[in-house]
């Protein structure tokens, strides 16, 4: 079977039930592609055993950036480009650069942060996002799991596992 | 999630025994040995007095030294205290659930404020006449050669309602007054800590809401006004707007590292076991993100001097840069309480484990003690300062008898306030 086509949806109604249910259905061998749901939950992450996310790295890269292009910038414009003496200073007088490297810093961190997030997260402008089910933006959270990624178990007995679990219902969502 | 809350030990109680004791007291004789030693060779060295003599001022005396010295850590340790104190008051006005099993040690430190009252206004007395420069009679006195109209103009600050220049009545009043109203405070909370201890109920709680308030808008004012008073006013032509909120963020760095090295040391010692390192992790941020702040305020004053560069403000940092002896102090400043934290507690894991933390908070507190020998030592001695024998024993003796005095506090009350309503909020925080 396709992989990322079919899935069997649980729908659970509370919190509290999604996050034992994730354990417990993690628990019993289940893989799970993703949890929807319409607010973020606490410890959701926790129990779906994610990884801590990587994007302070690339917030420190993206802020090393600005710092040095700002400097770089400073440096060239007022030392070798045009070199003009304001309040008899040095040309390349460091301490008046800071603000300027301060700012370059915080722009391309956060900048860089957003794009970054956006393109790992899949939310450029022309994605067309795939709706499991139009509840999960109102009051139901969902989980979604790829019939592809667990061929060692019955679509049955997964549904069984989903049932036991405290999902509300079972569906069956597939894509193109 | 699905937190069971475990049955923590509520009445636990600080034990001073002397395990703790004897390293704080082998601190204490090792400070007293150095700031000994420092004394009895700035006593032998001559060389100094004739350059004093020399520059026009009056003859340097090795004591004038040791005043500073004392002056630095008075001012620095009443800092210290006096924050504790406030950062308590403000997690009852915030409300703060998180902080609720360690409000009690943030308390602790304003253990310190009726002897750093007795030390600073004792202080004042025998030292003020050689710290500050306009404790001179003959600044206010037209017909003298040494007359200044700027101090003059400036007078009153300090000796309103009397004569300029005879004895400094609303200095001390405002040197009173504050100290008289910390205290006042510190014992209001320390007393509605006990009787809550005693009673429960969420009652003591607004309470003390209420009177945590009261304390920030008093210390809004007072800790401004005694920046000017004990730091600002000893290089007195000299002004910054900023200087208040700039010793207050170098404290409250300090005290933010003491209260966190505080509570490291008594997990380690196997108390308050609620506290995890998601709550170390908040201290951390507060640690990490003031760090900045206080680099912001030390930047921002720096910044406009130097580029307006008017004299009679640049003098402030030409007197600091050009010098052997402070300029080198400037950059370990710096590197000390901005570099360090910035790099060090930028990631989560620094900031959620002991180690980095404890080393971190540690280079602060001395930090900060250098960016006030910086801002006290170049007014008071001129280029006869520095940091040697006298200045390292005197911060150990003060250092070590501010722990004992804090931590004889600790132990006389409760650890936990064990009736605080948000106890169990804190339990489950989690980051």
């Amino acid at each position: 079977m396709e992989r990322d086509t079919h899935f069997i949806l649980g729908v659970y109604e509370d919190e509290d039930v999604l996050l034992h249910a994730v354990e417990q259905v993690r628990s019993s061998g289940v893989k799970i592609h993703e949890v929807f749901s319409p607010y973020p939950v606490h410890g959701l992450e926790h129990v779906l055993g994610y990884k801590r996310s990587r994007l302070p790295i690339a917030a420190f890269l993206f802020g090393l950036l600005g710092t040095s292009l700002a400097l770089t910038m400073q440096f060239y414009m007022m030392k070798f480009d045009w070199p003009m003496i304001i309040g008899g200073k040095d040309f390349a007088a460091v301490p008046d650069f800071i603000p300027v490297t301060f700012e370059m810093t915080v722009l391309l961190a956060a900048f860089g942060m957003v794009g970054v997030f956006m393109i790992s997260s899949n939310l450029k402008p022309w994605a067309q996002p795939r709706i499991f089910d139009v509840r999960i933006t109102d009051d139901k959270h969902v989980m979604a799991i790829d019939i592809a990624n667990n061929n060692a178990m019955e679509v049955d007995k997964i549904k069984e596992i989903l049932k036991s679990s405290g999902a509300s219902e079972v569906n069956n969502k597939s894509f193109e | 999630m699905a937190h069971h809350v475990q049955n923590y030990n509520l009445d636990q109680k600080f034990d001073f025994n002397s395990g703790i004791k004897k390293p704080i007291l082998t601190v204490l004789v090792i400070g007293a040995v150095l700031l000994g030693i420092g004394i009895i060779l700035a006593m032998t060295s001559g060389g100094h007095a004739e350059e004093g003599a020399e520059a026009g001022a009056h003859a340097f005396h090795w004591y004038e030294r040791l005043f500073a010295n004392i002056w630095i850590n008075n001012v620095y340790f009443t800092g210290i205290a006096i924050v504790g104190v406030f950062f308590f008051a403000i997690q009852y006005a915030a409300q703060a659930g998180w902080s609720a099993p360690i409000t009690r040690v943030m308390l602790s430190l304003g253990n310190w404020l009726p002897f750093a009252a007795i030390l600073m206004i004792a202080g004042f007395f025998l030292m003020g006449h050689n710290l500050f420069h306009w404790w001179h009679a003959e600044l206010f006195d037209p017909n003298s050669s040494e007359y200044d109209s700027i101090i003059d103009g400036k007078g009153s600050f300090f000796y309103w309602p009397m004569e300029k220049g005879t004895f400094p009545i609303f200095y001390v009043a405002r040197m009173v007054i504050f100290f008289g109203f910390w205290i006042f405070f510190f014992n209001k909370f320390k007393k509605i800590a006990a009787a809550e201890d005693q009673l429960g109920g969420t009652s003591h709680w607004f309470k003390m809401r209420s009177w945590s308030a009261y304390f920030l808008v008093f210390f809004a004012v007072s800790s401004s006004i005694a920046a000017w008073d004990w730091v600002m006013s000893i290089d007195t032509h000299w002004f910054s707007t900023l200087f208040g909120w700039y010793v207050f963020s170098s404290w409250f760095v300090a005290a933010l590292s003491a209260i966190t090295l505080l509570t490291i040391f008594l997990r380690g010692q196997g108390y308050l076991e609620m506290v995890n390192e998601n709550h170390i992790h908040d201290l951390g941020k507060f640690v990490f993100g003031f760090s900045i702040f206080w680099t912001y305020l030390w930047f921002s004053q720096f910044l406009l001097i130097y580029y307006a560069n008017i004299p009679e403000e640049s003098v402030y940092f030409v007197e600091r840069l050009t010098s052997d002896v402070y300029g080198p102090f400037i950059f370990v400043n710096i590197g000390l309480n901005f570099v360090l934290p910035f790099l060090v507690l930028m990631t989560r894991d620094s900031k959620r484990h002991g180690v980095f933390l404890k080393l971190v908070c540690t280079l602060l507190i001395v930090g900060h003690w250098i960016d006030f020998i910086l801002m006290v030592q170049p007014g008071t001695l001129g280029h006869n300062g520095g940091v040697g024998l006298m200045e390292v024993g005197s911060l150990l003796v003060f250092g070590s008898v501010v722990a004992l005095v804090v931590l004889g506090g600790l132990a006389k009350g409760n650890l936990v306030p064990k009736n605080h309503p948000m106890l169990e909020e804190s339990y489950n925080h989690h980051i």
